[in-house]
Formats: C-alpha cells, structure tokens, sequence
C-alpha cells in the first residue's frame, strides 16, 4: 500500500489559483480591447502588444538577472499590467516612451517591492503617471476615434472631452455651450470620443465589470463606492450651478473613471481588505477624481486618486475591520 | 430566500457517494481498542482490569470530572489488556483493548424494536441518564452531552436547535439516520425538550437533502413544538455558531456558549443516542459512520460499534483502492488525517473518507495577492491572511487583539485561498499559543 499523507485539514481546495484570477480580469479586459482596436486601429495595436510584451519581458529579466528568484511571468499579472498600462495611454505614443512606461511600473511599481502581492501601489498606474509627468506632451496628445483606425505617430490628434470642458470653464464659457462641442452621452458610452487606448468605452468596460462580478474576481463595493462618490459629489455641484459644474453622466462617462473604477481601483495588491474599507477607500477616490477636474489644474484625476488612496490602504486595513460574528449582541429575551 | 448564516461561508463540492445507502450492521469485530480519550475534556478512568469477563453495554470506564463521559464495553468478551495504542490523533493513548465472545447484551438494554414514545423520567433523571450513558456530541466535537443540557443558573433556555445539516461534503450517516430513525429522533428531542424545559426545537436541515426534510416534517406534525427548518446549502452551516444564527438569527458573543443566547444546539445522531439511553436503557458503544471516498467501491453507512479498526469498515465498503492517498477520519473540510487504518473508530466518528493520491496533496504556496477571498468567506467575520502574519511572525498581542480564539477552524479560508496559502495551520498554531497566554494570564 502506498504511504498515506498526514496533513492538516481541510483536505480539499476550491480550486481557484492566482492564475485564473488573473486571467479572468484580462478576459474582462477583452471587450474594451476590442473597442480601443475598433476605435484607434493599428495605434491601438502596437501600444497594447508593445506594453504587454515589454512588462512581461521586465519581470522576467528582474527575476532572472537581479532578483534570481523563480520566474512568475506565467501568472498572467505582468501581462495584465502591460494591458493596463496600455489601455492608461495615447494609441499614438512613441514605442521608445511606452517601454520606459513598462519599466516603472514592473521595474519600480512592482518588483522594486518583492513582486507581486507586495506593491503598494498600482504598477499600472505607476507607470502612467511617471510617463504622464515626464512626457506630458506626447502622453496628452489624443488620436480621433475611427478617423485614426489605419494610423499610428501619424494619427490626427483632438481633445478630450474633459480638456475642451476645462478650457471652455476657464474661458468663461458655459457647460450647455460647452456639451455641444463634445459628443453626445450616447456616442461617450460606446466610446466614440477621444481619450486614452482602453477608457474610452463604457459599456464595454461595464461588460467586463459584470463578468468579473459574475466569476466572483471582485466584489462590487470599489467599483460602486467610486461610481457612486463621483455621481453624487458632481450631482450636487451640478444642483448648486448647472453652468459652471457638468453634471453627473458627464464626469462618470469621460475620461478614466470606468476604466479606473473597475479595473484600476480594483487591483488585489493595492486595494483594501474589509468590505467596509474597500467602500471608504472608493468614496476617497471618487472625491479625490472630482476635486481634481473640477477645481484643480488638471483636466483628469482619476489616476492621481486612486494612486493617492493606495497609500491610505495600510491605514485602511489597521482601522477597519470586517464586520465580526457576535458583535450586533442580540441575546435571549429575559 | 431559504435562511442561512449571516457571514461568509463555501460551497465545496458535495460528493455524497454515499447517500441513500442504507445502514447496514456491521459484524462485531474480533476484537476492540476502546481509547479511554474520545471527548472533549477530562479522560475517563477504567473500572476493568485485564482478565475480566464483560458484556455488551457495560461500564468499563467511568467519567472523571463534570465535562468527561463513561464508556461502555461494545463486545461482549474478555479484557485483553489495558495498553498504549496508536489513536486517531497519531499519538500514543490508553485504551481498553478487549478479545470478543459471541454477543451478549447486558440484560438491562431493551433490544427491541418498539418505538416507546412516553417519556417517564424527569428532566433530572434525564440529564443523568445521559451522562451514565456515555452520550458525547456525535457530530464530531464529542464534547459531553449531559454538559449542553445542564443549563447553568442564571440562564434561560428558550429553544432546542437539532443539527441536520451535515454541511461537510461526503458525509451521509446524519442523513440516512434522519430518514430510518426519524420517529426516534422526534422522541429523542422530546427527551431533550423536557430536560431543557422548553416547548420549541428547531431541526436544521439542508436542502441538498430534500427526502430528509420531507420525511422529517411529515414527522413532526405527530410531535408538538418540532418544527423543521430548511437551510440554504452552505458550509460551515452545521457550526453551532452558525446554525444557531441560521435559525433563529441570533449570534453568540465573542468567546460565550450558545445559552447566552437562549440555545442548545444537539446533533440529530446525538438525539437518537439519548432516545436510546432513556428509552431503551442503551448506553453509546455504537454509532452509524459513512464510509466514501471516490474510488470505494462500495460506499456505504455502517452501524459500528465503538472501537472497531477502520481497516474493517473499509473492506466492507470494497476494499482500500489502489489510489488512496490519504485516509481522514470525518469529512474533507475539517476531518482528520489519519497515518494508519488500523486505528479504531470512535464516538466521534462520523465518517471514513479515502483520497486518491491525486487529491491528497496540497497545491503550491504562492505569494499572498491580498484578493480579500479568505476574509469574505470567513463565517466568524476575521482576517485570515492577518492571522496568518502575526502567527508567522509570533506577534501574539496582535493575534488576540484580532480576536484568533474566534476561529472555529472551518478551513473555508485555506480551501478558498487562490495561492494556496495555508492559512488555517498557521491560525492553528496562533490559537494554541494565544490560548496559552491567556490561561497563564487568569492563572
């Protein structure tokens, strides 16, 4: 008879693994894939492959050559950082720029931590905003959608939506004057307007919201609490003055709030642990987004907010805790 | 909405090979190793000596203390010897291994089949009816049954909560007991309702077993104050804690028992053990176990008695296959791996589980990714993956302060966990310091 293995329950496992989880947020990135290709063509292509390959080609180089620990490329987590940071860009940025981009955020976001599970912060996300700082040019030079399809470096460049409200507000122009001069809500939610590679789409981002909340890879609290805080924070200065505050379906449909609250702000590593703390830590970025736009110098804040509140998550984590069985007391009726 | 509890929890695969099997009697064993240790508390203190003729039913060691239980000879035959042997904890512990011949019952046990439905004895007498019986909660705890029903000054009793979950997939023994000794269970909790003193039992039931829950609820229109419950399948449902919550919505306070808040929970086999011991004059010396496992040939629910080897219910229910990897004492989820099948069944037995080699081993730890899953299914509401740190790095005020001794060692969060991480043995381990620091505190 064979020898029979001794260990501590339980005997069995769910089943689930690093990998599938992975795997599952870059399934539910597809869509929105697919809109960026349709919308930004080849520039969109060669950002997302570049990126992927380069995040990829990072950790194994770090891994191998610095660090001599064992490869963990196979997980699915570079890659899926390189598709963040991809979806985070302009479909015309230089290939030269994209590949420092890759390097902060494996090389610094991520491995100068231990890897993964250890970063503070998002790597993705890392690695925009140092490419955001460092080349703010080349990183807010927006292709137009569809006309730009067959185009790369060579692509016809416009503003966002965000940037054209921004600088019409500061011009003293009205937000009614302001909303005929982007696209209407309807052609925002499919994505038809200018914007980084993979934000621009907002069904197809909520698409893979519901599939992610269907295979259980997250819980709706991130994503509700930011949705929810910007909604309500940009309804009520809409409330107090529908001309110089855009309202609600503006801000949530525009620039990278979905992409963000579904895909940024959700990242395991960086994230909260309770219930309760992935709640307060959605409202801090969605608060964070709104006063950025609205009274801040840039046109877009979602990045610096979450980035912000990634390093609240410790202090989350310390001081709010899951709810715990027996602490409502209900005890017998005397 | 079918009612479950309030946080957390698993579904793992049911597996139950073995229901609808009906209970067969094995035959009495050659012989019996009764570990003088199969509770929770102190161990019992033999009353035989090698050499000594005794029957079935008989007292051959007695309760030491107010949580201890007495065990009774399952053989009829003569004591071998009283001796170390290899228990299913791995260790070394007495037992009292006893030689058989033939089958004779102590003249006092009522063998027949007649279901006595009149209860005679008075709640005292049935409270000590069930502590001379020997009766330990069956569903695996083993903790003193006379203890649950003593219901201690102060405190009121307001409702009997019956445990038919059987949440730990494979295990079928509650189950098949439910459906052939149904009417002996609802006189069983009529025992336990008087000697608690309360007019209302409640019978947890999942609905993964609808037969039960229908043959049950058609039984207790005969039995007043007996209502059945049925319970949306989730594990760990059959935890006190949680059944409680699941069925009346009340939680237990941080480190209190159920009678805090008005309950006492008994297993469904645990009830028909004390309809034996008032009824029938039978004290516990037998018990139906679940023999499964994906490769058994033949899986089965045995009526055993006490201290029969395992290796005799697995070869009849088949034979060990080939495969076995691992053998467990009780389900997948919180049973325990056993280094020998010649180790003897106890009270506490409710099930044999054989694994195939390729189940038997854990997968590969990996780095934690902080995915947050081990705390949403943690029905006790902690963090696992921080109970896991301060127990790795022995930070042990930490650990308490993040309450560790709440973990009722479900292993939702180990069996969840994506990377593999294994977060209850370390939990394990903080609790037995933890606790240690805490009894040398009130010492």
């Amino acid at each position: 008879m064979n020898r029979l293995t001794v260990s501590p329950s339980p005997h069995v496992h769910s089943g689930d693994s690093v990998k599938k989880n992975m795997y599952g947020v870059i399934i539910a990135l597809v869509p929105a894939l697919a809109a960026s290709l349709y919308y930004f063509g080849l520039g969109a292509a060669i950002v997302t492959i570049t990126a992927v390959v380069s995040c990829v080609f990072f950790e194994w180089a770090i891994q191998k050559y610095l660090l001599k620990n064992d490869s963990t490329i196979m997980d699915g987590s570079a890659a899926l950082t390189g598709l963040l940071l991809a979806f985070n860009m302009p479909s015309n940025l230089p290939i030269w720029i994209i590949i420092i981009g890759s390097l902060v955020a494996i090389g610094i976001g991520k491995m100068s931590f231990g890897g993964l599970g250890n970063n503070p912060f998002n790597p993705a996300l890392v690695g925009r905003v140092f490419l955001l700082i460092s080349f703010p040019v080349q990183m807010t030079l927006w292709p137009k959608p569809i006309v730009s399809q067959a185009h790369y470096l060579d692509a016809e460049t416009g503003a966002t939506p965000l940037s054209v409200m921004k600088e019409g507000l500061a011009n003293g122009e009205t937000v009614s004057t302001m909303m005929s001069k982007i696209p209407s809500y309807t052609e925002l939610f499919f994505g038809n307007s200018g914007g980084s590679a993979g934000e621009i789409a907002a069904a197809a981002l909520l698409i893979g919201l519901i599939f992610m909340l269907i295979r259980k890879i997250i819980t709706w609290h991130i994503p509700v609490a930011v949705i929810g805080s910007i909604a309500v924070f940009t309804g009520i200065l809409h409330l107090v003055n529908p001309e110089v505050y855009a309202g609600p379906l503006f801000h949530l449909l525009t620039g990278g709030v979905m992409l963000g609250a579904i895909f940024m702000a959700t990242d395991y590593v960086s994230s909260p642990m309770a219930n309760k703390g992935m709640i307060i830590y959605g409202i801090g970025i969605g608060v964070i987004t709104v006063v950025i736009r609205v009274f801040g110098a840039y046109p877009e804040g979602v990045s610096f907010a979450i980035l912000i509140m990634n390093g609240f998550v410790p202090l989350i984590d310390k001081y709010v805790k899951p709810k715990r069985f027996g602490e409502v007391v209900k005890t017998a009726k005397a | 909405m079918l009612k479950t509890f309030s946080l957390g929890g698993v579904h793992p695969a049911e597996n139950k090979f073995s229901a609808g099997q009906k209970i067969e009697v094995l035959p009495v064993p050659e012989q019996v190793s009764v570990p003088i240790a199969q509770h929770i508390g102190a161990p019992s203190e033999p009353v035989v000596a090698k050499g000594d003729e005794v029957k079935v039913g008989q007292l051959i060691a007695k309760s030491t203390g107010f949580v201890s239980a007495n065990i009774h000879s399952p053989v009829s035959g003569k004591v071998f010897k009283i001796d170390d042997i290899i228990d299913a904890s791995g260790y070394k512990r007495k037992a009292i291994i006893i030689k058989t011949e033939g089958d004779e019952w102590d003249e006092s046990i009522d063998r027949s089949e007649d279901l006595i439905t009149e209860i005679t004895a008075t709640p005292e007498e049935i409270i000590t009816k069930v502590g001379e019986a020997g009766i330990v909660g069956l569903g695996g705890a083993t903790f003193p049954a006379h203890v649950k029903l003593s219901v201690p000054p102060g405190k009121t009793c307001e409702v009997l909560i019956l445990n038919g979950v059987e949440c730990e997939p494979y295990l079928t023994a509650d189950h098949q007991l439910m459906m052939e000794k149904g009417d002996e269970i609802m006189v069983g909790t009529q025992i336990l309702m008087k000697a608690l003193k309360v007019d209302k039992a409640i019978i947890g039931i999942e609905n993964n077993k609808p037969d039960a829950i229908k043959h049950m609820s058609e039984l207790a229109g005969k039995y007043p104050g007996i209502t059945i419950q049925p319970l949306k399948v989730q594990y760990p449902q059959g935890g006190e804690k949680q059944l409680i919550d699941a069925c009346i919505g009340r939680q237990i306070p941080s480190g209190k028992l159920p009678i805090e808040v008005g309950a006492v929970v008994q297993n469904v086999g645990t009830t028909l053990a004390v309809y034996e011991a008032v009824q029938k004059n039978k004290p516990l010396f037998e018990r139906v176990v679940t023999v499964t496992g994906k490769s058994v040939s033949k899986p089965s629910n045995f009526l055993a008695r006490v201290g029969t080897p395992l290796n005799q219910l697995i070869d009849a229910a088949g034979g060990l296959p080939e495969d076995t990897g691992k053998v467990i004492g009780g389900g997948p989820m919180m049973g325990k791996a056993l280094s020998s099948t010649e180790v003897p069944i106890t009270k506490g037995s409710s099930g044999i589980l054989i694994m195939p080699d390729e189940m038997a081993k854990r997968g590969k730890t990996e780095a934690c990714i902080r995915c947050s899953k081990c705390v949403s299914v943690c029905p006790m509401g902690l963090s696992p993956y921080l109970l896991m740190t301060v127990s790795d790095k022995a930070i042990w005020d930490r650990a308490e302060e993040e309450k560790i001794m709440d973990c009722i060692e479900c292993g939702s969060c180990s069996f969840t966990c994506p990377a593999n991480r294994p977060l209850l043995d370390y939990i394990r381990l903080g609790k037995g310091k933890v606790g240690q620091i805490m009894r040398s505190r009130t010492k």
